[in-house]
């Protein structure tokens, strides 16, 4: 009897605390690794691949795992500046391996040039580029994030990257730059 | 209210868990080589501590207590210990992403902390109260993180200092730990029991 009576205690114990427990879990559920999901917000999202990792979300997972901050090329001092204030730790200058000039670009196929080979839609991390085997490629200006990924493939280098020039479609207003307040 | 603050420094300091008492030894050697994940394990720690002595207390003495399951104490608290432990995960994971990665497998291994069961069965045995259980669970924490920070600040020193070769690492952290306790002894007979 008495064993009963333990088997049944150590039972209502145990079931009390797992429908604590199951309530915690949905209370405090989180999505994801929360650190990598802000990173991945302060990062550029060009899904370069310039930093060595497949894409922006793949970077900032490592970077949540402890990897260097200052590999993000397209990002530059702004990104590392914003990333060091995210994770706690000092401002690094950006690694020389992945230091490039920052003016936006965009990459231009010479069409006479073209063979069709396809390489560089394979390389294209955006699917900027349309064409197919044998036929003219060319880029899709609107989606090009000016990653130079399809420079190196082309054999025979028939794609250059151009400075995007300001105009007034895409010139930064930026009309936030110093907070408006109210002052009473 | 002088019985209780008696009962904290003589947890905190003269019956210290981890120099004194030697319970607590592997997260003490394990998380207190960098200062920042140490502090964090110790709020981990006491959080855990006090809120296991407490509960612990209250399902011996108005569960078990009563129905005469007094031999299942020992098996109750490791599922209380467990479940408080589980709980705390949660809340860090939810409340500081950062402390979470730095705490890393340190965090579950709270539950094998053997202080922390320590501290739930020497309440037992000693016949401590309520506010008794809670004094002494949070003494207890307070002593483990006292110790472990100190000791993680000595550890990044020695980090930097010319150790001979044959006491590099491990070795000299253990010699370390043995001073310190030396040391802790000095604080014998500051509280009459």
């Amino acid at each position: 009897m008495s064993t009963l009576i333990a088997i049944l205690v150590l039972g209502a114990i145990a079931a009390s605390f797992g429908a604590l427990l199951g309530f915690a879990s949905v209370r405090f559920k989180v999505e994801g690794d929360p650190l990598a999901e802000q990173l991945d917000a302060l990062l550029p999202q060009t899904q370069c691949g310039q930093c060595g990792y497949p894409g922006c979300k793949p970077y900032a997972e490592a970077v949540a795992n402890g990897e260097a901050i200052n590999k993000c090329a397209p990002g530059g001092e702004d990104t590392i500046k914003k990333i060091a204030d995210l994770m706690g730790v000092e401002v690094q200058p950006l690694d020389e391996n992945h230091a490039t000039d920052n003016t936006p670009k965009v990459a231009f196929i010479i069409e006479e040039d073209c063979i069709g080979c396809t390489k560089c839609i394979q390389a294209c991390p955006v699917d900027a580029i349309i064409g197919t085997t044998k036929q003219m490629h060319t880029i899709i200006a609107d989606e090009c994030t000016g990653c130079d990924l399809c420079v190196a493939p082309c054999p025979v280098d028939c794609i250059e990257m151009i400075p995007v020039a300001t105009t007034t479609q895409n010139w930064q207003w930026d009309l936030n730059s110093i907070p408006v307040v109210q002052i009473d | 209210m002088t019985d209780y603050l008696l009962l904290l420094v003589g947890t905190v300091l003269v019956n210290n868990f981890v120099l004194v008492n030697f319970l607590g030894l592997c997260p003490f050697m394990g998380v207190s080589s960098r200062t920042e994940t140490a502090i964090g394990m110790s709020f981990a720690t006491t959080f855990v501590m006090t809120l296991s002595s407490l509960l612990s207390y209250i399902v011996n003495s108005y569960i078990l207590a009563p129905l005469g399951l007094e031999y299942l104490t020992t098996m109750t608290f490791i599922l209380v210990i467990a479940v408080v432990v589980q709980f705390t995960e949660m809340v860090v994971h939810k409340t500081s992403a950062n402390l979470y990665r730095l705490l890393g497998i340190f965090l579950p291994l709270i539950t094998t902390n053997c202080a922390v069961l320590g501290v739930a069965l020497l309440n037992n045995r000693e016949q401590h109260g309520f506010f008794e259980s809670i004094v002494y669970g949070f003494g207890a924490a307070v002593g483990f993180s006292l110790v472990l920070i100190m000791f993680s600040a000595m550890r990044e020193k020695l980090a930097n200092a010319d150790v001979p070769s044959p006491f590099k690492g491990s070795a000299i952290a253990m010699i370390t730990a043995g001073l310190m306790s030396l040391a802790f002894m000095g604080f014998t007979g500051l509280v009459k029991f």
